[in-house]
């Protein structure tokens, strides 16, 4: 196993949600990751932001890991849930609050059906 | 270096013959497509969405990929 793989199987298990993007939250550097980073804080998830950018090895090494060619990439309790089409498909649909209290995560269910107002 | 919308409906053709493939876009960088497909049936989004971009053999890849962008959308016939 490489270095690679084992930080990231450390970070996505010590962490419930996990948000591999370019830049970080508080200033995502693609508007892909902007997306999602945004839909997470809007809704006051805790979540750790991991910026691909500040390390070549990792920004490969999460697509493999993944097998998941794009990023930003969302993972909950340890699993890969999906990119930047998918997170917003969820959100949308609802589907992410279902899976963050089914999980256990803490998030503003307001917020969530603002966002769903907002986009209906 | 560009691609074009007709260039990812092919490759995409290629692994689902029998798909609804709808790709919009024409930069030569940003796109959405919509595939539709039988043989997503029983599959999440995920694993629906891997099977789409292993058709692009890699165009989505590094720095040197092609497709620096495709909005992916893939849907089960009703």
């Amino acid at each position: 196993m490489t270095d690679t793989t084992t930080q990231i199987k450390d970070t996505i298990s010590a962490n419930d949600v996990v948000l591999y993007m370019k830049g970080t939250k508080e200033m995502p550097q693609c508007g892909f990751s902007s997306r999602v980073a945004g839909v997470l804080n809007y809704m006051g998830v805790d979540f750790a932001d991991v910026n691909v950018l500040a390390d070549e090895a990792l920004r490969q090494g999460i697509k493999d890991f993944s097998d998941w060619p794009t990023v930003p990439q969302l993972y909950v309790k340890g699993e890969f849930v999906g990119g930047c089409d998918i997170i917003t498909e969820m959100t949308l649909s609802g589907e992410l609050d279902t899976l963050f209290e089914t999980n256990d995560v803490t998030y503003d269910k307001d917020a969530a059906d603002k966002i769903r107002e907002a986009n209906g | 270096m560009a691609i074009l919308a007709s260039e990812i409906e092919a490759l995409i053709r290629e692994s689902f013959p029998n798909a609804t493939i709808a790709v919009m876009g024409d930069d030569g960088a940003h796109f959405a497509a919509e595939v539709t497909d039988e043989s997503f049936r029983g599959k999440n989004r995920v694993q629906q969405q891997r099977a789409v971009y292993a058709a692009l053999k890699g165009k989505m890849d590094g720095a040197q990929g092609e497709l620096h962008a495709l909005a992916l959308t893939t849907k089960v016939p009703d």
